[in-house]
């Protein structure tokens, strides 16, 4: 058993907006691209080209369709990838102490150089986030970036996670969730962001924006009401009404 | 507890990140986004996009991201092939260039000498149609289009024929002013990142999105109102919005008699009324008279008969006035509700004209009169495929640009704007060319836009000009081609028989082509003498795609990372609505493969052949290569390929060749871009400011201002009709007589999909269409390592109510059935879709041994294509004669107009049809891949 810091200087996340991702997989594969030549283990591909291409990926999409008792099916985009828990189960569960919490930000790591590679951490976390690599036999999992945002070799405005850095939509924001300051925290205070199951005890720093509530059943508007005067009905009417528009020209 | 004390290693968190960045242009799908290339050791690392570039401002999507994995894939093409077994087998030998390109010029030649007609030159989704079209204009043959015929040419035409320009790459909407967006159509792709960066924006903004299309993917599933249309049916949805703005007055008069051809009066002909300098006439109620249209201080009427002639604006306002287009009378056709249309209509009108914007800033109008502020009204509409692709395209697209003119919404704040060069009204493009000469040039551009039946392509005879019989009366318009009958029509020697084939980046024996089972046949077939029907085929693409293996001789192309490209002002431009802008592809890596450009090999092709401009007089080559052409060729004095950097350095879009351009762009980041001055910004088509900027930068032939209305009515289309209504010398064969009557309206009009009508939809009772999923691009996406992962199989997705009645349960196949054939499939249920409606993802199935894959990967034995099911022609009417399948006044393939059956199958080791096997010319891919692992 591994144990977590008592607290953390900083508690950096993201937040995702369900209302805003388009499902369109450029976090997924600009994660791959940036973390396949970064910290760790290259995330491989096993059969690449193959009958059954397996990799290893940080963060993927899923997509769920909710179809509501009134109204037609909606469907939703669902970004995941390791939601950097406070009481994260997948640093207790370990048995090494590879899987830490980092202090000074919260950022939950895998050291690979001490990760036997036996897969509890993956059980114990209960949104699926932790990936085995399937050729290296290491934990992988997202470390926002962690070679990114205090990297000194790329441009201030850069030190992002290249999920954030890429997302077409701007559904994705980085930041200190601890700091009620923060564009992150606001974010989440004026939308209602929510925890991902929360009754699984977690903490999870990551949050997620809610859908808006779709407007199909907007009440019907009444601004096409009988603004013509003399006939709603066929071109005489509406011709007598052109007159009077053009003459106030 | 015992617990493990944590260790927390000291991590390096500042590492380098790469030796060095280029910045180019990416080419993983038709956006042209800017990208940073990181390069490491040699080796590309990792690609961002760049904030700088007007189109992406850094974002980057799934296809960009994986640009390492195509640049590596092992489909690549290594070096030019010559077939060595039967077309179709992918049997191939390794030749050298030299040899590649006499083959090419000793197949060609003879045929420039005779019959220059008889080479078929097409190209795909490249973007290089400037110098493509101008190399098959000095070869000579009028056989010469890109893609556009099979994708979005209704689109495409009813813009330039309505607005001077259409969505996409022509405008955007203002998506920093829009307080309402309608999109219809639009899976999640065109233009992939723009438009995704534009819903962000408007949902910061908390802007309303509404969705118009069968399926909720993507963009759909973001709107906040969806309108699961059924398609084909968009038409009826759009004008029945217009009858309900027209019926309350919710229109914007001032602008349509300002900006419009609403008041241009139309003689007993329905053609405008012209004083003696051909220009249109409208009706002034203040002196009583007929005034030409652009004279200041005009009180026109909108309705009215006056001298025998009245106002375009009455003939519309009675058009959709009628009960035929109210909200009741289209509901169910368009499976949507009559209430939901009405209060649609009742968000627009309020959105336009309750939320109306003004900006300080003073314009002059081409009448010379001076607007103190800019108006706008913050409605703003996009559209796609989805709304034309079908047999009715041309004019649900036309229908609406009516709309958007209608309420008021072109060219203004909040509303669509148009990218510069664009808007350009038909007057300002060329008219298309047909006159071949043996051992000559042809006598002008292929394409363009008809003025009427003088321009078609037809001999005296009867018999079409060209191979894909585009601009005849079967579909008048064709302003960008007919590519999917190319093979069709070659194969039957209708109108004539080719010799020589040549296409570029188009899967026509795949993905690109209806009816791909008898494509392939009809490539294999021969005639009697054992010769190939079609004689010889010359292909060029980078990878090992399933139309290489068709082909007899094969030009290997580069990677987008290994290749000079030009996004030229000339061709289809990267512009914003504040900017002009134009950019570069480089080899930001060198290819260590024997293969060159596409455009490099076309260049050296034709000084080979001897074609002018691209010869000296010596004989010797004009131009080296690709990046020679875009430094030094001159379309007309001073105005080249690239509009930056020119001259001396400093000169914007004219100015001699300067050396040093690519250099320069380089340097800013693989783009040029200038900002349109503030009083330009708007108002373009009767903006003075705009038209002289425009004029200034070269971006008409005429070097002078083109000022134009909007035209609601279109005079060209006119002239054919009244042409089928026995009017005029060129008359059409009696048998498209009544077709043309109907269709050619010269206001749009709805009529039912040409499938549909032809068949019995008791029998077919579902639609069934593509999406383009947002991480792939065409048959691209399957031979990237990373992207397969995310769409490596395509189940066919039917509604909760198909499912249902078909006693479907998670796992089962079906089979499909159309008029044409039968495919089995794998099936999925999915409820937010069109009750009626059925639908996969493009182009993920793929022909065993193509890209490289193995023979068992799940594209080819999970995966499918639709195509099967389309074909090419329209059910036989029994007349003997051909039909195509395609809109009747442009010629875009009618993709969606595909009507099937579903039944439950017994589970399948593969999709059917079977489509053989094919060698691939360059082996397979690794087992495994751990790339980045020297970095790590």
């Amino acid at each position: 058993m591994t144990s977590l810091p008592q607290s953390t200087e900083k508690s950096l996340g993201l937040v995702i907006d369900l209302d805003t991702c388009v499902g369109c997989h450029a976090c997924v594969i600009s994660c791959k691209e940036w973390n396949t030549g970064a910290y760790g283990a290259p995330l491989a591909d096993v059969d690449p080209y193959g009958a059954q291409p397996v990799g290893s990926f940080l963060n993927r999409v899923h997509t769920f369709e909710v179809k509501p008792a009134e109204g037609p099916a909606a469907v939703t985009h669902f970004p995941k990838s390791c939601l950097h828990c406070e009481d994260a189960p997948c640093v207790t569960v370990c048995p090494t102490g590879a899987s830490y919490k980092r202090v000074e930000d919260g950022i939950v790591l895998v050291n690979e150089s001490d990760c036997i590679g036996c897969g509890l951490c993956a059980w114990a976390c209960p949104y699926g986030a932790r990936e085995m690599d399937p050729v290296e036999k290491v934990m992988k999992k997202c470390t926002l970036c962690v070679d990114r945002i205090y990297n000194e070799n790329i441009p201030e405005e850069d030190r992002v996670p290249s999920c954030v850095r890429t997302c077409p939509a701007g559904a994705r924001h980085f930041g200190d969730l601890s700091d009620p300051d923060s564009g992150v925290f606001k974010l989440v205070e004026e939308r209602g962001g929510f925890d991902l199951m929360p009754e699984q005890g977690t903490k999870p720093v990551n949050k997620y924006l809610p859908p808006r509530p779709k407007q199909e059943a907007a009440p019907e508007m009444d601004v096409l009401g009988p603004l013509l005067a003399e006939s709603t009905e066929g071109a005489g009417g509406f011709f007598g009404w052109l007159d009077r528009t053009l003459e106030k020209l | 507890m015992n617990n493990t004390m944590t260790y927390q290693p000291k991590l390096d968190t500042s590492p380098p990140v790469a030796d060095e960045i280029r910045q180019t242009t990416c080419y993983m799908c038709a956006c042209r986004c800017g990208i940073n290339v990181h390069l490491k050791d040699g080796a590309v690392k990792y690609i961002e996009g760049n904030r700088d570039h007007p189109v992406n401002k850094g974002v980057l999507c799934a296809k960009g991201s994986a640009g390492i994995m195509q640049h590596l894939s092992p489909a690549r093409l290594r070096a030019p092939l010559l077939r060595t077994g039967p077309r179709g087998s992918g049997e191939f030998k390794e030749i050298s260039w030299d040899e590649a390109l006499d083959t090419a010029a000793s197949w060609l030649a003879p045929v420039r000498e005779t019959a220059p007609e008889r080479l078929a030159f097409f190209t795909g989704r490249d973007q290089s149609q400037s110098l493509t079209s101008w190399w098959a204009q000095q070869f000579g043959t009028p056989n010469y289009a890109a893609h556009g015929g099979f994708c979005s040419v209704n689109m495409a035409a009813a813009g330039i024929y309505t607005l001077g320009g259409a969505f996409w790459e022509f405008g955007s909407p203002d998506w920093e002013r829009t307080k309402l967006f309608m999109i219809f159509g639009v899976a999640e792709d065109h233009d992939s990142n723009p438009i995704k960066m534009g819903l962000g924006r408007l949902k910061e903004r908390g802007a309303k999105i509404i969705g118009v299309n069968p399926v909720r993917t993507g963009y759909n599933a973001v709107a906040d109102e969806w309108v699961g249309i059924t398609p084909g049916t968009d038409g009826l949805f759009i004008m029945a919005l217009i009858h309900e703005l027209l019926k309350a007055g919710k229109i914007d008069i001032e602008y349509l008699c300002r900006t419009t051809n609403a008041p241009v009066l139309l003689d007993e002909d329905g053609l405008f009324a012209r004083n003696e300098d051909g220009k249109e006439l409208v009706w002034d109620r203040a002196t009583n008279t007929a005034q030409p249209f652009d004279k200041p201080g005009l009180k026109p009427a909108l309705h009215g008969t006056y001298e025998g002639r009245t106002p375009v604006f009455e003939s519309l306002a009675n058009r959709y006035l009628s009960q035929d287009y109210a909200p009741e009378a289209v509901a169910e056709r368009c499976g949507v509700p009559a209430a939901q249309i009405k209060r649609i209509a009742a968000e627009l009108a309020h959105t336009a004209f309750e939320e109306e914007i003004e900006i300080p800033q003073p314009w002059t109008d081409f009448r010379g009169v001076t607007h103190p502020t800019t108006k706008g009204r913050p409605v703003s509409f996009h559209a796609m495929r989805g709304i034309s692709a079908h047999s009715n395209g041309f004019q649900t697209c036309r229908a609406l640009h009516v709309l958007q003119l209608l309420l008021g919404s072109v060219e203004v704040p909040g509303g669509f704007r148009f990218k510069p060069p664009y808007p350009k009204p038909v007057s300002a493009h060329p008219k298309p060319h047909f006159k071949t000469t043996p051992g000559k040039p042809l006598d002008g551009p292929h394409l363009g836009y008809p003025r009427g039946p003088e321009d078609l392509g037809l001999h005296e005879d009867g018999t079409a000009k060209r191979i894909d019989k585009a601009y005849t009366w079967e579909n008048p318009l064709s302003a960008h081609g007919m590519m999917h009958m190319v093979i069709s029509n070659a194969h039957a020697g209708d109108p004539y028989p080719i010799d020589v084939l040549f296409m570029y980046m188009a899967n026509m024996s795949w993905n690109s082509s209806m009816n791909t089972k008898g494509v392939m046949e009809m490539l294999t077939d021969k005639d009697e003498s054992g010769e190939y029907k079609i004689p010889k085929i010359i292909y060029s693409d980078a990878y090992s795609s399933e139309m290489v293996a068709y082909a007899d001789l094969i030009f290997p192309d580069t990677t987008y990372l290994e290749r000079h490209d030009c996004i030229s002002l000339l061709d289809r431009p990267i512009c914003e609505p504040d900017a002009v802008a134009d950019a570069i592809r480089w080899p930001v890596v060198e290819p260590h493969r024997d293969v060159r450009g596409f455009q490099s090999a076309l260049i050296q092709l034709g000084a080979r052949l001897g074609l002018p401009g691209m010869t000296n007089e010596d004989g010797s080559a004009t131009y080296t290569d690709y990046e020679d052409y875009i430094l030094n060729h001159q379309r007309r004095p001073g105005i080249g390929p690239l509009a930056g950097f020119r001259g001396d350095g400093t000169e914007a879009g004219r100015g001699a060749p300067n050396p040093n351009q690519i250099e320069k762009y380089k340097a800013n980041g693989a783009f040029w871009m200038e900002h349109v001055p503030e009083e330009a910004q708007f108002n373009k088509p009767t903006n003075m400011a705009y038209q002289t900027w425009a004029a200034r930068l070269g971006f008409y032939v005429s070097d002078t201002p083109e000022p134009y209305l909007f035209q609601l009515y279109v005079e060209p289309i006119r002239k054919f009709q009244l042409a089928a209504e026995g009017k005029g010398e060129m008359q059409p064969p009696e048998h498209l007589r009544e077709r043309l009557r109907e269709t050619m309206d010269p206001l749009p009009i709805w009529y039912e999909p040409f499938e549909q009508a032809a068949i019995d939809q008791s029998e077919y009772p579902l639609h069934a269409l593509t999406q383009r999923p947002a991480a792939m691009y065409h048959s691209w996406g399957s031979q990237n390592a990373w992207l397969r992962q995310i769409h490596g199989v395509n189940p066919l997705y039917v509604s909760g109510e198909v499912w249902e009645s078909n006693g479907f349960e998670e796992g089962d196949w079906a089979s499909l059935t159309s008029h044409h054939g039968t495919i089995t499939i794998p099936v999925a249920r999915m409820d937010a879709l069109n009750a009626n409606t059925v639908w996969t993802w493009n182009a993920i199935g793929k022909r065993k041994g193509a890209w490289a894959l193995d023979e068992d990967a799940p594209e080819t034995t999970k995966g499918f294509l639709l195509n099967h099911l389309i074909h090419e022609l329209l059910p036989p009417k029994g007349d003997g004669l051909r039909w195509s399948n395609s809109d009747p006044v442009t010629g875009q393939a009618a993709w969606y107009d595909l009507r099937v059956k579903i039944a439950k199958a017994p589970p399948q080791e593969t999709t059917s049809p079977k489509t053989g096997q094919q060698k691939s010319p360059v082996g397979k891919g690794p087992a495994t891949l751990e790339y980045g692992k020297r970095w790590t």
